[in-house]
């Protein structure tokens, strides 16, 4: 059974849709990606599904196990196991990260001594070891910001997660770990679906399945080679 | 005294005096104070105080008798202080507390090895009686033709502390006084006396509450500290009076040689609050910290400040505020340091950031730095911040609602305040935001 259904979604911003007709699954433990120029709508998409305030949903579904997740507030559909790694993530001053996090475990229904266990192993994963007591990504580089974003992740375990663009910013090492940890995370039992425009994370974590985006319905979709075929010729092999 | 006599007149005045047995001077000092209300203006800053009727105020209310065990206090009064906690931190904490419930004392307490140390804790009618010491301090300190609502309030105390530490004597567990305010309408205008001898320390805690009425009431006390060669004193007041109270007090300390003075202030309730804690270093090397967090929420104006008066060598001030504004409030801070000619080698340090929650929130800082000598080391910073709703979203997309979202961002913006407040009432403070986001979000 899929982890993630989207049926026939379509999204406002303002007077404008910018998603319609969008359907896509995403398997359990399976790495899927989410391709498409710049603009075509990819955050869009995962912020939508997050349930961000400025993306309204006209219509459609989205099937976590089954639950619609649309008519749920933010906080439900993060606690159902929807978790989206932002893009630009914002600073948030006077929040430390550990309390933020071990909230956040709390509410996914981990317990205290799970968290105090967990917690220094994630940030040595991520090699984070000196942002413990670091106000939530104040201050933080894009690629420390990356890393951030995903330690959350990785301690949250999500059933679905929505990585966008983990990859923009970072560095050859930092982009190797990164890909480490979400290979972890999908074998771990995660659906994954990693939101690019940059074919180069792909021969890191190579998809199951490959969706593309173009000015804000999914035009094609396919295995593997999709990506590749991307890559070497860009989007214009999908637009003819 | 029956309340529907106790309207402000000089026969009331009179009488109270006349009912607490009085001596002279303290008689004639009311009906000095008196006088100069009645010719003073009303402020001509800050807030609104149009709604507040001071001719339709009762000024003297005692509605229960003092006791001398808390299970001997009437039944509803017994579950509030049960409920704030009030006998459980006696025993644990505390080495001494006195409760006032409208104009007169109900409770008091003091460790008998502080007794035996020779630590007065008393009322302050009793101490006017008793002390002689009391007539060379009382007003001095704010003298009543500082402002209109000292002059009332030196017509009209009731209740209110005395307390004397000898020298060299350190009070090293806090003393509390907890005041209620009952009876609709009211007015309270306790006094509150400190007098630290050279070398001696305290800390005082005040805590504040009264029940919701349609009718506004008024709180205006008084406090006045002095602190002797090398004493330290903190005084703490966590204010969290309800939306009908007027809160117009007067606080200031005289710090001598060595002496410090901190104060520590934190404004959750009230419609009104003016409160500017004000320290005058008198004494060479003496210093104050000023730490006061204000939480405004939709309809109150919280206009709070500090002074810091340096008139003298090597003296240090330190005025730190956060304020946190949520709905339709206002928050108002005005820190003032003045530097003297004479205050050389005097360092002074004023920071000020306000969190705003909501679009409406207003707020205004208002710094006055005067320095008349050039051997000052001076620092001021301010700062706003608005909670953005990315910001919000962020962190209810890991799973957290509003309400923690929200008390999450404001914990994290106040906690270098809530270290320096007794843990219980920090405890009490984080409490008391959760519950108003809890009920801002419903």
């Amino acid at each position: 059974m899929a982890a993630l259904v989207v049926r026939d979604l379509a999204v406002r911003v303002g007077d404008k849709l910018v998603l319609q007709d969008v359907d896509l699954e995403l398997a359990p433990a399976r790495i899927h990606a989410l391709m498409g120029p710049n603009g075509s709508g990819k955050s869009t998409l995962a912020l939508a599904l997050a349930g961000h305030p400025a993306y309204a949903v006209v219509r459609g579904q989205a099937l976590l196990e089954g639950q619609d997740l649309l008519p749920l507030p933010p906080e439900a559909r993060a606690r159902a196991g929807l978790l989206v790694a932002f893009q630009n993530p914002p600073e948030v001053e006077g929040v430390k990260l550990r309390e933020f996090l071990r909230l956040a475990c709390a509410e996914r229904g981990q317990g205290f001594c799970e968290f105090q266990k967990a917690f220094p192993l994630a940030l040595a994963r991520l090699r984070l070891q000196d942002f413990r007591d670091r106000e939530l990504n104040v201050g933080f580089s894009g690629g420390e910001k990356k890393r951030a974003e995903l330690l959350q992740l990785y301690l949250l375990r999500p059933k679905v997660a929505l990585l966008d663009e983990p990859d923009s910013g970072v560095d050859v090492d930092a982009l190797k770990l990164i890909a480490e940890v979400i290979r972890e995370m999908a074998e771990a039992g995660t659906a994954v679906l990693l939101i690019t425009h940059n074919p180069r994370l792909l021969t890191y974590l190579p998809p199951a399945q490959v969706f593309v985006l173009l000015d804000g319905r999914i035009a094609e979709c396919g295995g593997p080679e999709l990506a590749c075929k991307i890559g070497e010729e860009g989007f214009e092999v999908v637009r003819r | 005294m029956r309340p529907q006599g106790a309207r402000l007149s000089r026969e009331f005045v009179e009488r109270l005096s006349w009912e607490k047995g009085e001596p002279a001077w303290m008689r004639e000092h009311r009906l000095r104070c008196l006088a100069i209300f009645e010719k003073l203006p009303m402020p001509r800053f800050g807030p609104d105080l149009s709604a507040l009727d001071l001719a339709d105020l009762t000024y003297y209310a005692r509605p229960v008798e003092p006791v001398r065990s808390w299970e001997e206090l009437p039944e509803e009064l017994r579950r509030t202080f049960q409920a704030l906690g009030l006998p459980e931190a006696e025993q644990r904490a505390l080495a001494g507390l006195g409760a006032q419930v409208d104009s007169e004392e109900v409770y008091r307490s003091l460790l008998a090895e502080l007794r035996a140390k020779g630590v007065v804790f008393t009322s302050m009618e009793r101490a006017v009686r008793e002390f002689p010491e009391v007539r060379e301090y009382f007003m001095r300190v704010i003298p009543p033709e500082d402002n209109k609502f000292a002059a009332l309030h030196g017509a009209v105390w009731s209740g209110g502390t005395f307390i004397w530490v000898p020298e060299g004597v350190e009070v090293e567990i806090p003393l509390q006084a907890y005041y209620r305010m009952q009876t609709e309408g009211v007015g309270q205008f306790e006094h509150t006396l400190i007098l630290a001898e050279p070398g001696s320390s305290l800390h005082y805690i005040e805590g504040c509450s009264a029940p919701r009425y349609s009718r506004a009431s008024l709180h205006s006390g008084m406090v006045e500290i002095v602190a002797k060669e090398g004493a330290r004193v903190r005084f703490t007041t966590i204010q969290n009076w309800s939306r009908n109270v007027y809160n117009l007090n007067n606080k200031r300390a005289w710090a001598y040689a060595g002496a410090r003075v901190d104060w520590v202030s934190g404004s959750l309730g009230s419609r009104v609050t003016m409160l500017y804690p004000t320290t005058v270093l008198l004494g060479k090397g003496a210093a104050t910290e000023n730490l006061s967090f204000t939480f405004a929420q939709e309809g109150m104006w919280l206009d709070t400040g500090a002074r810091a008066i340096h008139r003298a060598p090597d003296t240090s001030s330190r005025l730190v505020a956060r304020s946190v504004v949520q709905g339709r409030a206002t928050s108002v801070f005005r820190g003032t340091i003045h530097v003297a000619p004479e205050a050389r080698g005097a360092k002074a340090h004023m920071e000020c950031s306000t969190l705003l929650l909501s679009p409406e929130a207003r707020t205004e800082t208002i710094p006055v730095v005067r320095a008349e000598t050039d051997e000052v080391e001076l620092g001021h910073e301010a700062t706003v911040g608005r909670v953005s709703q990315e910001q919000l979203f962020y962190l209810r997309s890991r799973g957290l609602d509003e309400a923690q979202a929200l008390s999450l961002i404001v914990n994290g913006f106040v906690s270098p305040i809530l270290k320096e407040i007794p843990w219980e009432y920090a405890l009490e403070l984080r409490r008391l935001l959760e519950m108003s986001f809890e009920k801002a979000v419903a």
